[in-house]
């Protein structure tokens, strides 16, 4: 086993057992901080595929990002974990199915007869000078630059929805606009008065 | 440089007369060694460097107040920073009782760790980094958005309410500001073509002015004066600095996520902060500044240039901070969101106009 396979089977090993504690940890803190552990490892299986630009990318969108905002929510929350799990058999003859019918799905697509070595042999090492930065740039500019700009507009669209939907004018509310606040000379707020010297 | 390390210890080991004994057992792991000992020779001289910029802070500020700044430990006051080291490391470190103990730990490893790691990627002269990785710059921002999750966890785990409100404005400002330093240094990536830090310097010595000796004319500070601008200002935000300090604004929430920790577990986090400060410190003089380069023509380049910059920023903290107040915090996060990314982004489009233009000066 040489170098690289060790750290593939580091990587995923602790990908999946963080996985796994994402859905089974009882605090929901740590539950968003297995899930950090998780995407980390994953960028590090991507690094082992010569995806430097994307692994970093993940860290920095969702480990630096979403992952922080999520967390900031979840911290907020209080949880009651008591009547979180009170459903939990009542609804298990819906949800127990639908969980065996998504693993049978996954691994009909993902078995070893559409993704082993076979169906998907491994790519070709790329030449020492090429950046895949910037093979990534060309693709999403020049080939499929129709799908990725529908993509940024559906995204945008999605953005504003979010602002407009939570965007709530208030009227007895009292910020002030800060344009006026420094605009504010100090004539408007003090007054200078001449007064003779008082003598005792 | 390793050949003469290597030198070094076969002259070394021969002394005993071992060398060979000594290699045979070491060559196999000998490239592990090698970058262990770079790590090192970095991580030291910037621990070094943190503790005396904790002492430049105080006598700086000291100065600017008229103050004489701390002057009893040592001549001038010199070993003030070992004296404030000492006794932070020797004092008890407390766990409040409702704490969650195991993240209350690891959340000053979370803080320093990225801080340190970030500076893998540093160049500091040509050729003179870590490792001379392809997207260099792209993994820096990875690493200080990495930063933001000590503040945070330390601030829950404390389980205490002053901690709570320090980690919560962390996490909004510094998620804010990420994005405007990103943006900022999209329109470096974009006249550099690259992603390198290296690449990104050797960019910056060439050009017209550089040919006519003025190199300091064409590093990326003049054409991009509003994003240098934005970059040193976020990046101020990003560290928790002064005016930005709300996160551990003292009139408010005491010291904010720090409130509940003593002794080292306090020092990591003020490790971190400075380590950071030096980290922005180093990336505005690399990206914008021309890093190692020389300003001037007939002066050869070399870290000297890079120490000489990275020491002009950090004064420049130090000075904004013994001068101007706090922020209000809805005021910070207006200067982030309306002002600094809508910004970047008309110079992002700005310079995109520019390089499709025939009056490109970035070939």
């Amino acid at each position: 086993m040489d170098f690289k396979t060790a750290l593939f089977y580091i990587f995923s090993t602790i990908l999946v057992l963080a996985a796994l504690r994402v859905v089974t940890a009882r605090n929901p803190v740590h539950a968003v901080l297995f899930l950090v552990l998780a995407f980390f490892n994953a960028s590090g299986l991507w690094l082992l595929l010569q995806a430097e630009f994307l692994a970093i990318a993940l860290i920095v969108v969702y480990v630096g990002a979403v992952m922080v905002l999520f967390l900031f929510v979840v911290m907020m929350l209080d949880i009651n974990l008591e009547r979180l799990r009170r459903g939990f058999w009542n609804n298990l003859w819906l949800g127990g199915p639908i969980a065996v019918l998504m693993v049978v799905e996954m691994v009909a697509v993902l078995s070893a007869r559409s993704f082993g070595l076979e169906a998907m042999p491994a790519p070709a090492p790329t030449a020492a000078g090429v950046s895949n930065t910037k093979a990534l740039g060309v693709a999403i500019y020049t080939d499929y630059v129709y799908p990725f700009e529908l993509a940024s507009v559906i995204l945008l669209v999605a953005l504003i929805a979010a602002v407009v939907l939570n965007l709530r004018e208030r009227r007895d509310h009292k910020s002030l606009d800060p344009a006026r606040q420094i605009a504010v000379k100090r004539n408007d707020r003090v007054r200078i008065v001449s007064m003779p010297v008082e003598k005792e | 440089m390793e050949q003469l390390v290597l030198q070094f210890f076969q002259w070394f080991w021969n002394l005993f007369g071992a060398w060979d004994a000594v290699w045979a057992a070491v060559q196999p792991v000998w490239p592990l060694i090698w970058v262990l000992i770079k790590i090192v020779v970095i991580v030291a001289p910037l621990m070094l460097c943190v503790a005396y910029l904790t002492f430049a802070e105080r006598k700086v500020i000291g100065y600017m107040q008229v103050r004489l700044g701390p002057n009893r430990v040592g001549p001038l006051g010199l070993l003030q920073p070992i004296a404030d080291g000492m006794k932070l490391f020797f004092k008890e470190v407390i766990v409040p009782s409702g704490a969650n103990k195991a993240l209350f730990f690891i959340a000053p490893v979370l803080a320093i760790a990225p801080a340190l790691a970030a500076w893998a990627v540093v160049p500091f002269f040509d050729g003179g980094a870590l490792a001379n990785i392809d997207a260099g710059l792209f993994y820096v921002l990875g690493m200080t958005s990495m930063g933001i999750y000590g503040v945070i966890i330390a601030g829950w785990a404390s389980n205490s309410k002053y901690p709570f409100l320090g980690a919560m404005r962390a996490s909004a400002q510094m998620v804010s500001y990420e994005i405007a330093m990103g943006m900022a240094l999209v329109t470096v990536l974009m006249i550099s073509n690259s992603l390198n830090f290296t690449d990104i310097v050797r960019a910056q010595g060439r050009g017209w002015f550089a040919e006519q000796g003025a190199g300091f004319l064409s590093w990326n500070w003049l054409p991009l004066l509003p994003m240098f601008v934005v970059y040193f200002v976020s990046g101020v935000a990003e560290t928790n600095r002064a005016p930005f300090d709300v996160v551990e604004g003292e009139s408010e929430i005491v010291a904010g996520h720090m409130v509940e920790y003593s002794g080292m577990a306090f020092a990591m986090f003020f490790l971190a902060e400075y380590a950071n400060m030096i980290l922005v410190a180093t990336l505005t003089s690399i990206l914008f500044l021309g890093g190692w380069l020389s300003p001037v023509g007939f002066l050869p380049d070399g870290f000297h240039w890079l120490a000489i910059k990275i020491a002009f920023f950090l004064l420049i903290y130090l000075w904004i901070r013994a001068t101007f107040p706090r922020y209000r915090y809805d005021q910070i996060m207006r200067l982030g969101w309306k002002v600094f990314v809508p910004l970047t982004l008309v110079w992002i489009a700005v310079v995109g106009i520019w390089m499709v233009s025939p009056l490109n000066i970035f070939k």
